[in-house]
Parts: structure tokens; sequence; C-alpha cells
């Protein structure tokens, strides 16, 4: 394991995310805050309690979610899309490297970020509600899984591209969508009745509940599920990143 | 001297089914700096991919220090420096960083004296800490140098290095080139530059649409092709060219002030002395000589024609 790489690639990618700080830092937290001053005040002053938690305070896991999901794959899809799209990523195929160890260079720094961003809105949250985390440690595990699985996946995503707006489309077009539909800002409970159903085949539901349960101890499927449903996923974007590694698709000639 | 490269009956072809490489064999030996001539599209650049893991091989063996470049690659690699053809930077990033990125990614400890070693020796010290983008395309082109020098390779591939350099950067390229030859390294560089070739390689490979057409000691390789061509300033224009001399290989310039006169230095007799004695016998008056090797130039393009 040429460990010195993992650390060379991951330092590259957190000097250039400290480069652009503000940036990086001030658009997710301002989103939000815009996302607590409309639901949670607007909708919230309608909406008292969801299954006895604060409006305000329910929405908090599910925001963080968001933001992780977007940031995980928005910043590997872009740090491996960058080297292809300059050209300098000759470098890491000619370095003495293997595919596995640019994996956890990059993926490693993109997930760092995203948890760095999560932690900032979490400590955004108790300026706004009255918050207090039950399970402290297992929130941590559904952030750090989330945040690896999202970012492999982006990382996949960034390999996938032709383009920068292919780069954009699929956070887009996928993953926002998937969100709002998975429970970010209400309980599935609320929903009538065959939405019910249908909302159980969004993985992202599965997600923002655990993350939840971690939270409030409320969830909308049983917590078990909910890690079994992230870990399925990541090896899922493992056994993708195994295939491109085999095949070399979309980065050899 | 053994081999540090080995390449046997190399073959690539591209998805496309286009065959950019069809069984090159070369062998190049420590400490040596081959050049590799050949127009565009003559397979160079895949043919430095194909060794370098850049390029997926499609039969045939690379060996760089005796490790198989499929087989091993990470042993072969670690060996190996790299200047592309393309310039490749992450513009954002400051030349220090850029280069200790790529050190770390040779699995090397941080070795800081080095880094301003090579930076020095490229003229860079001074402009260690701007971003690239800050930076001219020379300096640009020397940037990605340093990089592959920044992890001590044995072997370093320079893709037409000199390309948009200027005439005294060259120069000093050429030098950085033949200090890196002093201490051991083995430079294999392409260029179109002949002049390039001629000045820095000791040995050339003349490549063209995928196949190694020659492989030579450089001087030898001008000697074996030894045109040489004697040009004649007349005394007066020569209007016309006697019917005595129409048996020579003479052209007369446009006003007639001299001829030249192209010739063999391998054949046993190059017939300047009859030349002369005819010349002379015509009354024709030579005020002055001189003679020109053809270059490596016109022995390449001879190659790449003939072999057409
Ligand atoms: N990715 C690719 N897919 C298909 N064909 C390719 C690819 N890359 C190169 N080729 C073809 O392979 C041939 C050799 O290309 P190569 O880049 O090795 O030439 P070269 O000798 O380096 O030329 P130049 O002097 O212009 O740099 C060319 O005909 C080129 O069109
Ligand atoms: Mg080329």
């Amino acid at each position: 394991m040429n460990w010195r790489a993992i650390g060379a690639i991951y330092r590259f990618e957190m000097t250039r995310f400290f480069r652009t700080i503000y940036q990086s830092i001030l658009s997710p937290v301002l989103s939000t805050v815009l996302y607590f001053v409309v639901f949670g005040a607007a909708i919230g002053g309608r909406i008292d309690t969801v299954e006895g938690i604060a409006y305000g305070a329910f929405i908090v896991p599910g925001l963080v979610m968001l933001s992780v999901l977007q940031q995980s794959i928005s910043n590997a899809s872009f740090g491996i899309y960058f080297p292809k799209f300059t050209g300098t990523i000759f470098e890491l195929f000619s370095a003495p490297v293997s595919f596995f160890e640019i994996v956890m260079g990059f993926v490693g720094a993109a997930a760092t970020k995203s948890l760095f961003v999560a932690v900032l809105i979490i400590a955004t949250s108790f300026v706004f509600v009255d918050l207090h985390i039950i399970h402290p440690i297992w929130a941590m595990v559904f952030l750090i899984l989330t945040a690896l699985s999202f970012s492999l996946l982006g990382f996949i995503l960034g390999i996938w591209a032709k383009s920068f707006e292919q780069l954009n489309i699929v956070p887009m077009l996928v993953v926002t969508p998937l969100v709002f539909l998975g429970g970010a800002f209400y309980s599935a409970a609320m929903l009538p009745g065959i939405w019910q159903v249908v909302v159980k085949f969004n993985p992202v539901l599965y997600l923002i509940s655990g993350f939840r349960w971690a939270f409030f101890d409320v969830a909308d499927v049983p917590v078990t599920l909910s890690l079994a449903a992230i870990t399925v996923f990541l090896a899922l974007c493992l056994a993708v990143i195994g295939w491109i590694f085999k095949t070399g698709w979309r980065l050899k000639s | 001297m053994a081999a540090i490269i080995s390449i046997r009956d190399l073959k690539k072809s591209y998805d496309n089914g286009f065959e950019a490489l069809k069984g090159v064999s070369l062998d190049i030996e420590k400490g040596e700096i081959i050049a590799l001539l050949g127009p565009n599209g003559a397979g160079k650049t895949t043919l430095i991919g194909a060794v370098c893991g850049l390029v997926t091989i499609s039969s045939g063996q690379a060996l760089v220090g005796g490790f198989d470049v499929a087989k091993e690659p990470r042993r072969a690699r670690r060996l190996i420096g790299l200047v592309p053809q393309e310039l490749a930077l992450d513009l954002f990033e400051t030349v220090w960083n850029s280069v200790r990125f790529t050190r770390g990614l040779f699995g090397l400890p941080r070795d800081d004296s080095h880094i301003e070693n090579v930076l020095k020796s490229l003229s860079l010290w001074d402009k260690k800490d701007n971003q690239c983008k800050e930076l001219s395309g020379g300096m640009k082109r020397r940037v990605m140098i340093a990089k592959a020098l920044s992890h001590n390779p044995e072997v370093l591939f320079l893709d037409e290095p000199t390309a948009g350099v200027d005439v005294n950067l060259r120069r000093d390229m050429w030098k950085v080139v033949g200090d890196l030859r002093n201490t051991g390294v083995t430079v294999i560089l392409t260029t179109h530059y002949i002049e390039e070739a001629e000045e820095m390689a000791d040995r050339v490979a003349v490549i063209n649409k995928g196949s190694i057409l020659l492989v030579e000691d450089k001087t030898q390789l001008m000697q074996s092709f030894g045109r040489k061509v004697l040009t004649l300033d007349l005394g007066a224009p020569l209007v016309t060219l006697p019917e005595s001399l129409a048996d020579y290989d003479l052209t007369r310039s446009e006003d007639g002030k001299q001829l030249s006169y192209a010739y063999d230095t391998r054949e046993a007799r190059t017939g300047i002395t009859r030349l002369i004695t005819d010349l002379a016998a015509e009354g024709i008056h030579v005020r002055d000589l001189d003679s020109t090797k053809s270059s490596l130039e016109d022995v390449f393009l001879d190659l790449v024609e003939e072999k057409a």
C-alpha cells in the first residue's frame, strides 16, 4: 500500500478545499439557514410537532443529510473530473499508485469535506432550535457511512461524466428529489396511503430515517433496516468501483 | 551494458481499430539518450504511453528495469519520470505544491532540499510560490519536468520537451538533459526538431506509421547517410551548362553564379577532382568552394519517404 500517495492525493484535495473555504462553507450554511427560515419558521408555525418533536428540530437531520449527499457527490465527482478535464490525471496513472489508492485519496478527502460541512450545519442549527442528540455515536456512524458511500457514488459519476453538464445533472435531477421525497421535511407516516408504500423504495428515506433515529429515537423504518440499506449501498458502489478498476472504463485507451 | 528498457514486439490497437503500433521492438541502454524521431501520428506518444502505463498494451511486452510494465506496474513505474506532450497542470496550485505532490505520489518521503535543487536547475526557484496559471508556457513545461524529476527517476521520458520553448531556453533544457545523463539517468525524448536530436541524442530511432524503421548511433547514422553538397561560387555567371558537364549531378542557381554538386561520401570516388578539371577545361573560373553535410533532417526525410 502506497500510503504516501494516498496522503499526497488527500492533502492536495484538502488544500483545494481550504483555498476556497468560504465558497465551500458559505453556500451550504446559507441554504441551511434559508431552510430554517422557510420551513422551520413558516411551516413550523402551522405544524407544531411531528411525532412529538418540534418541527424546527425535526427537519435538522434531513437538512444535514441533504447537504452531506450534495456535498459528497459534488466534491468527489469534481475531484476526479477536474484532473480528467485538465489532463493531469495522466500523473495518477503513470505513478506507482493503484486504483484503490486513488479512490481512497479522493473519496477520503471528499468525505472529510462533507463531514466538515455537516458538523458546521449541526452547529448552526443549535442557534435556531433546541436540539438534543440522543445517540451521538450512531449519528456519527450514519454520517460517516453516508459521506463515504455518496463520495464513492460521486467518484463514479466523475469518471462517467464527459462534460460539466453531465456532472451537474445527476445531483440536480436525482439526488435533490430523492432527498425531498425521502422525508427530509416530514415523516413518512404523514403521507396519504399509497405514498407511504412508494417512498419505501427511496433509498434516501432509510438514511434520513436512521439519522433521525440517532437524533430523536423516532424513525420511519427500523434502524437496523437503515443500517442494512446504507451498507448495501456502500457495497454496490464499491463493486462498481472495482469493475471500473478492472476494465479501465472511461479512463484508459 | 544491460538494457534498462526492453520492448518486445509491442502492438497497440486503439478502440476504434486503428493500429498505432505494429510490433515495435527496442532496447534502450542504461544512461543513454535516445531520440524518437518521426512525423506527426507516427506513434511516438503511443509508444511512450504504453511503457508508462497510460495506454493499455494490445500484445507484446515492455520491461523497465527488468519489470514488466503490465504485470508489475508499481515496480516499473517507480523508475519512470514522464513529461507528456500536452501541458497538464493544476493551474491554481503553486509550483512548489505541484512538484511536492508528484513526489508524494511516488511514495517518497518529503525532501525539500531535493525539490529546491530541481527547481533551481530549471530556473524555477523564484517562481516556487506562484500559481501555475501565472507562469508562461515555457515555464509551465519546466514545471512538468520538475515534477518528473521530483522522484529521482532512473528513466526520463520527454515527449517533445522543447515544443513552444524559445531558443535560449531550449539550450538550457539541453543542458539539463546533459546533466541528467551525467548522473546516469536514461533519457528518451521525442522531437520534431532534428537539431535537437543531433545535439543531444546518443542514438536515434526513426519511427513511422507504427513501426521502427531504424535505430542507430547518431554519428554512424549521419555517416551512413553521407550525402554532401558541394557549392561552387563562380567568377562569372554561367548562362547554360556546357555539354561536357551534362553527366554530373549539377544544379545551376537562378542567377547562374553558383553550381551545386551532390555526391556521396561513401563512394570510392566522389568525382570532385574530375569535376574541377572539367570546369577548368571549359574555362569556368571557380572563386570559392563550400561543402555541407546533409543534416539528420534530410536523412530522416529520405528514410520516411523511402519506406513509405
Ligand atoms: N485515443 C486514440 N484513439 C484512436 N487513435 C488514436 C488515439 N491516440 C492516438 N491515436 C492515433 O494513433 C496514431 C499515433 O498517435 P501518436 O500520438 O502516438 O503519434 P505521435 O507520433 O506522438 O505524433 P505527434 O508527433 O503528432 O505527437 C495517430 O494516427 C493517432 O491518430
Ligand atoms: Mg506525440
